[in-house]
């Protein structure tokens, strides 16, 4: 195992870290609050020498994609950060990128969607592109926003994948809060991330290729054929950079985290910061003698369905928080999700949902405790509603 | 600097045969000539629109270079991009073949530029990106059917604001787009036609060795959006130049010159009534129309003879 600094930083400084071990050879960035943070300290890496990254400041998200996919064509390792509105204006090109088979790294540090206009954490934005195409980490701390921002260069690029992956990090949460990390050195960050070769180029004028093409009827379906199949291939590869980064730094990833879970009678399922306070409650109950787990999903694109129906199956309740409304749906995004994934599985539990913590409302320990309180009903056959909202005021 | 046919003839034709442009297009000219100039070692990128839909209908291309489409508005921060993505490369000799200076084009529309991809241009010119940004300005949105835009005349039938029996199409002059791009303070600013192939190549060649970045703003006369007979497009470029409408111009380094001086004023009405567009400003009651778009045009003319610091047209 590498030897390791612990270092105190906060989510976007320790993104920040990670983006500049990965020697991207372009960043194009626009300012969005909670994202801001992290492109200073990388520009303040460029503006120090520590990093030859060409930076292109442009005059917004939309840009800023558009240009990141400009550059990844031309053969650049390619990094961008955006939240919010900010990924909503970039929206367009999100899919652009993704169709085009540019694996551009991207934090998107999560906050709510306008309006009312509100700075705080929720997973609107990233919910919004969840059919882009791209590949979706989500953290817990800074630690894994640190390891994820790493491990998103290896899997997007790998030949079985050449997609984009967002890294998504709870705004203000994470990216704001200083945690304690641990960080590998710059020479073996370098080792594992390593060059990159980019599958084409339009700087090669000598091989010239036409990049976008207009693809209609006749051809249009099959190449979206193309990225179900890479997500369908990207599940071993990320399983395999992270066995790989699991044995260099000694923390291990898979699809989700699974924490108390195997023997759990009822369990959560959830994303992003507030697992941290999860596992608080999830011990809590332990300690009572009630049975309780949580799975914390990391890779919410592509959605391992099989992997989690197996890990939930024979659970007496399953209880999905969202941190997104899905407005008009039966529930959350994650929640038809993960309840799609474990219809007509083995030994289907019955699931509920929670919505919570929209715009940034604090989810505290009591929410959570509530969940598991009712939880432990359905358990034992009590009936209720199926979606529910947490910590609102009604 | 001269160009001549017989250079031109010499060099590789870049755009194959066989691409979609309705007959009479002046836009596939205008491509040609350009790549004529720009030559192998250019990546192009083309907002979506006429240009970009005539050339890469999947499997095919008519590209012999490099090209890129990404989406309407932006097809200047996405070649900002590839630029940018060339000078990080190269830096670490990365290039995937070895070349100390390529050409990056940008194109669009007037759709494309004037409006929807305004700020995407504005960003990449100020940004002072080493391109080339050529807008084709048919003067409406033709490949989604003829709606008018920013870059529409006065008093042009479109399908959005079409002619009718109270209103007489567009109620508005159109943007000055090339001004626009002055006063961002780019070294080279121009504007052209392809009738004017030989000015047109100066120009290309002249942007594309000034070191950051060149707007040129081309006029492409439109068979199916203007209404003319499809043999007339380069004549209806010719007669543009003349009236004043579409002068020859180029800005260096915020000095303006005149590229040609019409012999005498061609009446505005000369380039109208050979299209369809503007037919029902020849019926009785619109006369106002044409006398505005004429007042617009020699006032326009005014403004640019003082800037070339060139006579007055009509001594004061």
């Amino acid at each position: 195992m590498a030897k390791q600094e612990q270092v105190s930083l906060t989510g976007n400084e320790a993104v920040a870290y990670a983006f500049k071990q990965a020697r991207p050879h372009v960043a194009s960035a626009f300012p969005i609050t909670p994202q801001t943070e992290m492109m200073h300290k990388f520009a303040d890496f460029v503006a120090n020498g520590e990093v030859d990254t060409e930076m292109i400041l442009v005059e917004s998200e939309h840009s800023a994609m558009s240009a990141a996919v400009g550059a990844a064509a031309a053969g650049a390792r390619v990094i961008t950060a955006t939240s919010s509105a900010g990924f909503a204006l970039m929206w367009e090109i999100v899919y652009v990128a993704a169709s085009l088979r540019l694996p551009i790294c991207m934090a998107l540090v999560n906050r709510a969607l306008s309006g009312n206009i509100n700075i705080h954490c929720d997973h609107s934005d990233a919910m919004g592109g969840r059919d882009a195409g791209w590949i979706h980490l989500f953290c817990e701390s800074a630690q894994e926003a640190y390891d994820n921002a790493l491990m998103a260069f290896r899997i997007g690029e790998h030949p079985d994948v050449r997609l984009p992956v967002m890294i998504n990090y709870d705004g203000f949460i994470i990216s704001h809060t200083a945690d304690s990390l641990r960080m590998l050195s710059a020479d073996d960050a370098w080792k594992f991330v390593g060059p990159y070769k980019a599958a084409y180029s339009v700087l090669d004028t000598e091989n010239p290729i036409t990049v976008g093409p207009l693809d209609l009827t006749d051809y249009y379906f099959e190449h979206k054929v193309g990225e179900i199949e890479a997500h369908k291939r990207a599940f071993d590869v990320v399983r395999a950079v992270s066995a790989q980064y699991g044995a260099l730094s000694g923390r291990g990833y898979d699809f989700f985290e699974s924490y108390r879970l195997d023997d759990a009678e009822i369990a959560i399922v959830l994303m992003g910061s507030t697992a941290g306070t999860a596992k608080d409650v999830v011990d809590a109950h332990r300690e009572k003698g009630v049975k309780a787990g949580l799975l914390k999903l990391r890779l919410f694109r592509p959605f391992p369905a099989a992997e989690l129906a197996k890990a939930l199956a024979g659970k007496k309740a399953v209880g999905v928080m969202d941190r997104a409304a899905s407005f008009g749906a039966w529930g959350g995004p994650l929640f038809t999700e993960v309840r799609s994934a474990l219809y007509g599985a083995d030994r289907q539990p019955p699931v509920l949902n929670w919505i919570y913590g929209l715009g940034g409302r604090d989810c505290d320990l009591r929410q959570i405790d509530s969940v598991l309180e009712r939880l432990a009903d359905a358990a034992r056959g009590k009936s209720g509603e199926t979606v529910n909202l947490l910590g609102v005021r009604l | 600097m001269a160009v001549t046919l017989q250079q031109l003839t010499k060099h590789d034709d870049l755009l194959a045969g066989g691409h979609r442009a309705c007959a009479g297009c002046t836009g596939a000219n205008i491509l040609r000539q350009v790549l004529l100039t720009a030559g192998r070692d250019t990546v192009l990128g083309c907002a979506t629109g006429c240009m970009e839909v005539i050339t890469t209908i999947y499997p095919y291309t008519a590209w012999r270079i490099p090209f890129i489409h990404s989406a309407f508005e932006n097809s200047a921060a996405t070649v900002s991009g590839a630029e940018t993505a060339f000078r990080a490369l190269k830096k670490r000799g990365e290039l995937p073949v070895a070349r100390e200076r390529i050409n990056f084009i940008a194109m669009g529309g007037d759709g494309g530029t004037y409006d929807i991809g305004l700020q995407s241009l504005s960003g990449a010119m100020e940004r002072g990106h080493n391109m080339v940004y050529i807008c084709y300005d048919n003067e409406a949105y033709m490949n989604t059917g003829i709606q008018r835009s920013s870059a529409t005349p006065f008093g042009a039938h479109t399908s959005t604001a079409p002619a009718g029996k109270v209103r007489q199409g567009k109620e508005q002059h159109r943007k000055d787009l090339t001004r626009i791009m002055v006063a961002h303070n780019i070294p080279y600013a121009a504007q052209t036609t392809p009738f004017h192939w030989r000015d047109l190549a100066a120009k290309v060649q002249k942007a594309l060795d000034t070191p950051g970045p060149a707007f040129i703003n081309v006029l492409m006369p439109c068979t199916v959006g203007w209404h003319f007979e499809m043999a007339l497009g380069m004549e209806m470029a010719r007669i543009a130049v003349e009236t004043n409408f579409w002068p020859l111009f180029e800005v260096e380094n915020g000095q303006y010159k005149l590229n040609h001086k019409p012999k005498q004023r061609t009446p505005i009405v000369e380039w109208l009534k050979a299209q369809g567009r503007f037919k029902h400003l020849f019926k009785p009651g619109n006369e106002a129309i044409i006398e505005e778009l004429q007042r617009r045009v020699d006032a326009d003319w005014e403004k640019l003879l003082r800037e070339a610091g060139e006579p007055a047209a009509t001594p004061a």
